[in-house]
């Protein structure tokens, strides 16, 4: 065993070197992975081999998100079918709204919202406008009912809404449905579209249910079926349910083999669909909800606009996205980087005339800003309407980019003492340096206004000033013990802080298997992806990669109580 | 009685209803019809009592107990100058003041332990807590039985997420944002107008209907494979498919003629975006107005509208600093007693109270108006916002609830668990219950003062 071990490890080093080199030669993250498919096959082969160590993840009822919906609805039938959805936002749990999916209720008022956006989706589908391209047959009358062509709707249809082939009898009684709906109303697209709206409210449609079977790999334990594998892979790594040929591998067993997964893996990881699911991952991990209620006063910030806080998130994700998948870079770097995007709306905040749409952008190497924590999004994000807030800002850094907790304030203090604006201290750190004096107050706020104070030199709208009120700006201080004297260097000390890179892994992990990670997680799969993401050199897709071929991403801890009802045998 | 109201009751109720229900479309080519009220105007033809019906209204963040507090008990209240917006509707509403939120062991969770406890009678042990449901979630189910909706739930701040009203802790009953999204869920293709000259039930009903049960039967199989706090999700989920059998069948009814209930006219636009409190209250007028359309064409019995969070962040132009914050930071102004911004704000939110209030009074129902068939419990989450306090929290009520009801009055409660609101809105609205709230929320004391 010792020896295996041995031989895996320089294996596995001779295989990252590899990877590393042909990413770094290739400067097109796309034809990398088609060059380096074969060797990341034996790689995963390998990863899976090193993880015998019995690591697990719960099967789960997830409800699908409103971005879910919406993506599966645009891959099913297309992005010109309006979706005009109002699902209830999910409860954030352990900093992700994903995680709140698992224990989400579904109120009457949501079904009425459910059953109202079918109702909506499944008349548009068979409408006059869009029967022609996304029914896969007509029928030989439109005044009755034809059961061969809504079989032949139902089976194909119902298998992508549902994620996975239709149980028999319950693709009879759709047809069935469709049938005596369409000889009652005369008409078989109106027959149609009552099964459709059926299929939609559906709980196979609506709820993500992780179902298990016997695992031969593990025997007396389970694993996710391989329906339920696909769907986990597919919300994870694009944000949408499975497509025809991830269900297809499904079908034929192939996702059950190492190589098979492997091979799926890497399709989706060089799908474009993977920009949706990074994209997903990122607004939900850096709270961008928030931004959809954002309010600048106008009068203090005249040029803050809806458009500014809508590009703001805009560009951070472009960013984002930019950066991690299409040049494949180092996740850390996100924030030293000057590299991003820029609109006209955001162009006026820092004095530039950017031309419409979106222009790659490279920040001025003497400027002001730096990385994403310089960014409006951040910036604006976590200040107050009509001023900064080293505050919100440091806190927003503990929590949402380090996975620290920040206390809340104590109920019954004062703050008018040192935080009212007419006091005749100019600037923030000023009036902020009374918390320090207050013991009750010291605890917290020595952990998130030094570095909330690195960003002074960015007003409230998260636009660069010199001065707060006349007063100049100091803007140093320290992370863990790291020194920065500005907003720039508070960039570059907090990538090399351990705490960012772990923080990431273990949001991207729950976000894999939909919940937090359990003291099992914490204790094995988080080292573990730790160093395999390190190993990796901070490359987020080949995390992505490293979370979907674990076997704690299929292997299911007890109890195992959600079942494939078909699968006979062992239940 | 004017010459042409005595022309119309020469036409029976039973000819005109005859004619509608009669299978098929019928044209009636009349004004709304006082004979579809029982002659004393207090019921509808068929016999029934007009709907009782039961709302929340809710503002954050409190008051300035110095500017807010009536000196006088009982009728006859003055109005000091923090709530001088209500002078209008002063006669429409009880004031209720010196009442406790108590937490008992557990923590003063800031801006959210006094709405849970006020909407509960229960203090919830952590952030992540929320204990039992809210009362307008019970009280739905005696009233709302046979309506659309079992309620409806709205906010002027622009954020779905704030809504005081929960199925479960995880099960919130989000609020709607927009006046056009509430225009269309109520009053779009999916309604019903009770008044309208013709009915013809919509043949797609029965169909869908017969497709909702074979939902309901993969529902209840799936139930069989899961654990038992997922089975506790679906069955809820299984409930609300129920609800929405139950309103498939509704439509294949032709409504019952409301005489209160009167076209509205549709929103051509939202609001602008924002939570300036020039845009808080223009969202909240509107809601309003849709709102109370709503209860009078009887498609909900519940409702709750919040005009502020409990962290509200309105703001107030050229001041930097939104509400929530101002309540913390804000200096007391030695000469005034209280913080002057802080209190702006909750002025601007008594203004939209008042609206509220009469809102409800505008709409005529029978002999009186729809406030007369209605009550209103307005809450917040804790007294003086400055230092998070439970002590003295106040909360309004407003409208008769068909007569159960007297208004007009303030009350003292000495101190006693502020709990008793829900525990008196459960009573007039037909919830027994020997008990509500727990530990020292726990109460079987109405308020009595307030029960006619």
């Amino acid at each position: 065993m010792l020896r295996f071990l041995q031989m895996h490890h320089a294996l596995r080093g001779v295989i990252d070197s590899t990877l590393t080199e042909l990413t770094h030669r290739f400067t097109s993250r796309r034809l990398t992975r088609v060059a380096v498919a074969l060797v990341m096959g034996l790689h995963a082969a390998l990863c899976l081999a090193a993880e015998s160590f019995d690591a697990t993840s719960p099967a789960r009822v997830r409800l699908i998100s409103q971005q879910q919906y919406v993506n599966t609805i645009a891959y099913v039938f297309g992005p010109t079918v309006t979706v005009s959805a109002h699902f209830a936002p999910f409860r954030r749990i352990d900093g992700l709204l994903a995680n709140g999916a698992s224990v989400a209720g579904v109120t009457s008022g949501q079904i009425q919202e459910f059953q109202r956006t079918a109702e909506s989706l499944a008349n548009q589908v068979v409408s006059a406008e869009y029967r022609n391209f996304l029914l896969p047959c007509k029928p030989a009358r439109e005044d009755a009912a034809d059961k061969a062509c809504a079989a032949q709707f139902v089976g194909s249809v119902g298998r992508l809404l549902h994620r996975r082939p239709l149980d028999p009898a319950v693709q009879a009684r759709f047809v069935r449905e469709a049938g005596e709906a369409a000889t009652e109303l005369q008409d078989f697209y109106k027959g149609l579209a009552v099964a459709l709206e059926g299929m939609l409210v559906s709980p196979d449609m609506l709820f993500i249910v992780d179902r298990t079977e016997p695992d031969p790999e593990r025997p007396g334990q389970r694993r996710l079926d391989a329906w339920s594998l696909a769907s986990r892979l597919s919300f994870f790594l694009w944000n949408s349910a499975p497509d025809d040929e991830l269900l297809k591998a499904a079908e034929l067993g192939e996702l059950q083999t190492a190589e098979g997964r492997s091979r799926a893996v890497e399709r989706m990881l060089a799908s474009t669909r993977l920009e949706t699911g990074v994209r997903a991952f990122f607004d939900d991990m850096l709270a961008f909800e928030e931004l959809a209620i954002l309010a600048k006063d106008p009068g203090i910030y005249p040029a803050f606009t809806g458009v500014t806080i809508a590009d703001s998130r805009e560009q951070t994700l472009r960013t984002i996205v930019d950066h991690l998948v299409a040049r494949d870079r180092d996740y850390r770097d996100l924030f030293t980087s000057r590299e991003t995007f820029i609109s006209p709306a955001l162009g006026i905040l820092d004095g530039v005339v950017a031309p419409p749409g979106w222009t790659r952008y490279e920040m001025p190497a003497d400027g002001p800003r730096a990385g994403l924590l310089t960014q409006v999004s951040f910036l604006a994000g976590h200040s107050h309407p009509g001023r900064s807030s080293p505050t919100l800002r440091g806190k927003a850094l503990r929590e949402l980019l380090l996975c620290q907790v920040v206390p809340r304030p104590p109920p019954d203090v004062d703050f008018s003492l040192f935080e009212d604006p007419a006091s005749s201290l100019p600037t923030a750190r000023e009036r902020l340096n009374a918390h320090q004096a207050n013991p009750i107050c010291a605890g917290c706020h020595k952990v998130t206004d030094p570095i909330g104070l690195a960003l002074e030199t960015f007003d409230g709208a998260g636009q660069h000033r010199d001065n707060e009120r006349g007063a100049p700006i100091d803007t140093g201080g320290s992370l863990d013990g790291k020194t920065f004297t500005d907003a720039a260097e508070l960039g570059a000390v907090l990538r090399d802080n351990p705490a960012l890179s772990a923080c990431l892994v273990k949001r991207l992990y729950s976000y894999g298997i939909g919940g937090s990670p359990g003291k099992a997680g914490e204790k094995v799969m988080l080292p573990h992806l730790r160093e395999r993401f390190a190993a990796n050199g901070y490359r987020v897709p080949d995390l992505m990669r490293t979370v979907a071929l674990s076997t704690a991403f299929s292997a299911i801890d007890e109890p195992a109580v959600v079942q494939t009802a078909s699968a006979g045998g062992d239940r | 009685m004017t010459k042409g109201s005595r022309k119309l009751e020469h036409w029976s109720r039973r000819r005109v209803l005859r004619g509608m229900l009669n299978g098929g479309a019928v044209t009636l080519g009349l004004p709304l019809l006082n004979c579809f009220l029982n002659q004393s105007g207090t019921a509808f033809a068929s016999g029934n009592d007009l709907p009782l019906r039961f709302g929340t209204w809710f503002w954050g963040l409190g008051m300035a107990s110095q500017v807010f507090v009536p000196k006088r008990i009982g009728a006859g209240f003055d109005l000091p100058e923090e709530i001088a917006a209500l002078d209008s509707v002063r006669d429409d509403i009880n004031v209720f003041t010196n009442f406790n939120a108590f937490r008992d062991s557990s923590p003063n969770l800031c801006h959210y332990s006094g709405w849970i406890i006020m909407r509960t009678g229960q203090a919830p042990a952590n952030g992540d807590d929320r204990p039992g449901e809210t009362i307008d979630v019970t009280i739905a189910r005696a009233l709302s039985r046979t309506s659309r909706f079992k309620a409806l739930t709205a906010t002027a701040t622009g954020d779905v997420r704030t809504s005081y009203s929960y199925e479960n802790a995880n099960s919130p009953n989000v609020a709607e944002p927009s006046p056009l999204n509430f225009y269309q869920r109520v009053f779009g293709p999916d309604y019903q107008d009770p008044n309208a000259p013709t009915f013809t039930p919509n043949p797609s009903i029965m169909v869908r209907k017969s497709v909702l049960s074979g939902v309901l039967d993969q529902t209840r199989e799936l139930m069989n494979t899961v654990g038992s706090e997922d089975r506790a999700r679906l069955d809820q989920y299984f409930t609300g498919l129920r609800d929405l059998e139950r309103q498939f069948e509704m439509q294949l009814t032709k409504p019952e003629p409301i005489a209160a209930c009167h076209p509205v006219t549709p929103p051509t636009e939202d609001p602008r975006s924002g939570i300036d409190s020039d845009t808080v209250a223009e969202r909240h007028r509107m809601l309003t107005d849709l709102m109370v359309m709503a209860l009078a064409c009887d498609q909900t019995r519940v409702f709750n509208m919040a005009y502020s969070a409990a962290f509200a962040s309105t703001i107030k132009a050229g001041y930097e600093k939104p509400h929530h914050t101002t309540t913390h930071e804000e200096a007391v102004d030695q000469g005034l007693g209280y913080q002057p911004t802080a209190s702006w704000f909750t002025r601007q939110a008594m203004e939209g109270w008042a609206y509220f209030v009469d809102a409800f009074r505008k709409v005529k129902e029978g002999d009186g108006t729809l406030l007369d068939n209605t009550l209103i419990l307005a809450t917040t989450d804790c007294s003086w916002a400055r230092v998070h306090s439970l002590d003295g929290v106040p909360f309004f009520t407003a409208g008769r609830a068909g007569g159960r009801v007297k208004t007009g009055l303030h009350v003292d409660g000495n101190a006693s668990t502020a709990a008793r609101a829900g525990y008196t809105a459960l009573k007039v609205c037909g919830v027994d219950v020997a008990a509500w709230g727990t530990k020292s929320n726990g109460t079987s004391r109405e308020i009595g003062e307030m029960l006619a």
